[in-house]
């Protein structure tokens, strides 16, 4: 057939090459442990993406996600715990890599209101928190197994979500965005004067246990002994997973298909006979679910729960992932969160000044690059379909 | 309830309107001329309040102590610096931005709030906590039975009334108050008619940074502290009083920003939790506000065009 090649899909190979050598680099990154070196190494790596980007390497790139997204998917899950598995024994990167896989969780349900559904939320953190403190309160009053917990976590962001509702269907745009930040500082002045959730102080989590399985126990495989983050890293991975062919499902569906309308044109969209306020609600409850979800998982990983991780400015940090990465595409969110999260940690000097550094970096995005690092591309409505 | 007592609660609350006001002038200011919400106003105001304490430090060590002099060159300088820094705001990273989407806007003035506000947190001498700020005005009181009526109060409520006394006389009798107005009503008339569109943006927004400024200065001065967060607060609150009274209107934002105030004064005296709560309950406030009406008391008139 003539139309075969037009019509054939893209090697996996550009998409394989890349996710192998980002593994590589995320490594040797991880494993630096001189300011200096992991300076060069930075610049290195933005000097490498910038010279693919000039050589135009990243279209076939782009191309081999775009068509061949399952294998990919399947090979970045595998390199993640190629990564976790070089630093089985290693605690702090291991925190470090479940903290980056639940923002990314996290920052997906923001994408699923802000990026799909077009509705504002700037109290992410808060709902992240919701489900952590769900955690720490659930473990220390109750026996629910801790695989609800989690359910129940996701559903306390959801259930508190809606409480904002009412104000977040009937306003639009800015005075949309008021509602939820009006939400952030109300939720942490909240934490602080509770003395029943511990107050400024915070309170303890309790390990997971799951299936009569304590995960704060180190795994011992015979003579290997893993850390016992590797259990919690495991959990993430398989969350992540979970949520992200939800997200991406979605997304290539009718739902998907309504959601986008909606966020480009509401008046259109409801001359068309689609029910804004229903999708507007999906939107914004799944989207808090899958937060919570995230939040939870994050209390019991991190085994503390304090107001001030929850923060308006956290709140900004999930959105600057979301705009670093370009809003709407999930494999952006997933690079923008590696950045933000390692970089500052690796990078002592500037953990002080995350807040600042990022919000900057969102400014020049927005000046410069409005789509992000990563846009979404056209939607891809059959396999192999170029636009 | 003690009758001294009501005198000082009325009083708080004026003092809280006053300065809320103040913020939600400017959020109108801006929503006038441009339709679009700077979110970081607030941190703006914040600034100013940090300018001021400098200027007072450095006065101070410059040997001047008379608290007149202080006062003035503190004001002086935050005003001028946080108009200096608005109309920078406007024409760096607002005006350039006119033709993207209004979500884009929006985030960028957040992320220049934040900016601001993390610079004063990093970069100020031991930003992140509370400062002390100077009594500069005269301390004392007057007894009215078991009220007592404090002369800085008084002078802090009638310079905000003048303040804005002085903004509507401008806004109403001066040629630049009425390309002020024309603009916010009909920008593309209004460039025919030869205003220099550009030039009355970047001054509208001086204008109200200014008026951030002496907000902040006012906070300053009344609560003798201030912190990197105060800012965001009464940036919000602020924000929440223009939308009282219906954006793009300055006599709704002073409304807005008076019955804020009271809605506050009222929740402290009546809910018996509410000493820890009061933040808590003023931005549930918010909340329903925005439920209630989702444009203000003073709705904006708006159309859609499809």
């Amino acid at each position: 057939m003539t139309g075969k090649s037009k019509t054939s899909v893209a090697s996996i190979l550009p998409g394989a090459v890349t996710l192998v050598l980002a593994t590589v680099y995320l490594i040797v990154l991880l494993r630096v442990e001189n300011q200096a070196t992991i300076l060069a190494l930075l610049g290195v790596g933005i000097a490498a993406v910038v010279m693919a980007n000039w050589l135009g390497w990243f279209a076939s790139v782009g191309q081999s996600f775009g068509e061949r997204e399952g294998p990919l998917g399947l090979l970045a899950v595998g390199l993640a715990v190629v990564v976790a598995g070089y630093f089985h024994g290693d605690h702090f990167v291991l925190l470090l890599l479940c903290t980056v896989l639940l923002y990314t969780l996290a920052t997906l349900g923001l994408n699923l209101q802000f990026g799909f559904a077009g509705v504002l939320n700037f109290a992410g953190a808060s709902f992240f928190g919701i489900g952590a403190y769900t955690a720490a309160v659930l473990n220390e009053h109750t026996s629910i197994p801790h695989l609800f917990v989690l359910l129940i976590g996701g559903g306390m962001a959801a259930l508190i979500g809606s409480l904002l509702l009412l104000p977040v269907l009937r306003t639009r745009g800015h005075y949309a965005a008021v509602v939820t930040i009006a939400f952030a500082l109300l939720f942490k002045t909240f934490l602080e004067v509770n003395d029943l959730l511990g107050g400024p102080q915070g309170l303890q989590v309790k390990s997971m246990v799951l299936f009569g399985w304590s995960f704060n126990n180190n795994i011992e495989i015979g003579s290997l002994e893993l850390s016992f983050y590797f259990a919690y890293f495991i959990a993430s991975v398989l969350l992540l997973v979970g949520a992200f062919i939800l997200v991406r499902r979605l997304e290539r569906s009718w739902i998907g298909l309504n959601l986008d309308a909606l966020r480009l044109d509401e008046t259109a969209a409801q001359c068309f006979g689609l029910n804004i306020v229903r999708w507007k609600v999906t939107a914004f409850l799944l989207g808090n679910f899958l937060i919570g979800v995230a939040g939870t998982l994050q209390g019991f990983v991190t085994g503390f729960v304090q107001p001030n991780s929850y923060t308006f400015a956290d709140s900004l940090i999930f959105v600057s992932i979301l705009l670093l990465g370009g809003i709407g595409n999930p494999w952006g969110v997933a690079v923008a969160t590696i950045i933000v999260v390692i970089v500052p940690e690796k990078l002592q000097v500037i953990q002080e000044y995350r807040f600042l550094l990022f919000s900057s970096l969102v400014i020049m995005v927005l000046l410069f690059r409005p789509d992000g690092l990563l846009p979404r591309s056209v939607r891809n409505y059959f396999p192999g379909w170029r636009p | 309830m003690d009758l001294g007592l009501l005198a000082q609660y009325v009083m708080n609350g004026l003092m809280l309107g006053m300065m809320y006001a103040l913020v939600a002038v400017g959020f109108t200011l801006f929503f006038g001329v441009l339709d679009i919400i700077k979110f970081s106003h607030g941190d703006v105001l914040t600034v100013g309040a940090f300018t001021a304490l400098a200027t007072f430090i450095a006065l101070s060590a410059l040997g001047i102590e008379s608290s007149v002099v202080q006062l003035l060159v503190m004001l002086l300088a935050a005003i001028g610096a946080m108009a200096f820094l608005g109309a920078v705001i406007a024409r760096a990273f607002v005006l350039p931005l006119r033709s993207a989407p209004p979500l884009n806007t929006l985030l960028i003035t957040l992320m220049i709030g934040t900016v601001l506000r993390e610079m004063v947190r990093l970069f100020y001498p031991d930003g992140a906590n509370p400062k002390p700020f100077p009594r500069l005005l005269p301390a004392d009181s007057v007894n009215l039975g078991g009220f007592n009526l404090r002369l800085d109060n008084v002078i802090l409520l009638v310079a905000g009334a003048l303040v804005i006394v002085c903004l509507q006389l401008v806004l109403n009798k001066t040629k630049l108050g009425l390309a002020i107005r024309a603009v916010a009503q009909d920008e593309e008339t209004t460039k025919i008619m030869g205003v220099n569109f550009n030039r009355i943006v970047l001054v509208t927004f001086a204008i109200g940074s200014g008026l951030a400024a002496f907000a902040g200065v006012m906070n300053g001065l009344y609560y003798n502290e201030i912190n990197f967060g105060i800012g965001l607060y009464l940036g919000v609150v602020g924000f929440s009083a223009a939308i009282i009274g219906g954006l793009g209107n300055i006599y709704g934002a002073i409304l807005g920003g008076f019955l804020f105030a009271a809605l506050q004064t009222i929740g402290a005296v009546s809910l018996p939790f509410a000493s820890a709560y009061k933040d808590v309950f003023a931005f549930a406030v918010v909340i329903a506000i925005m439920a209630w009406r989702p444009t203000g008391l003073i709705p904006e008139k708006t159309s859609e065009r499809v």
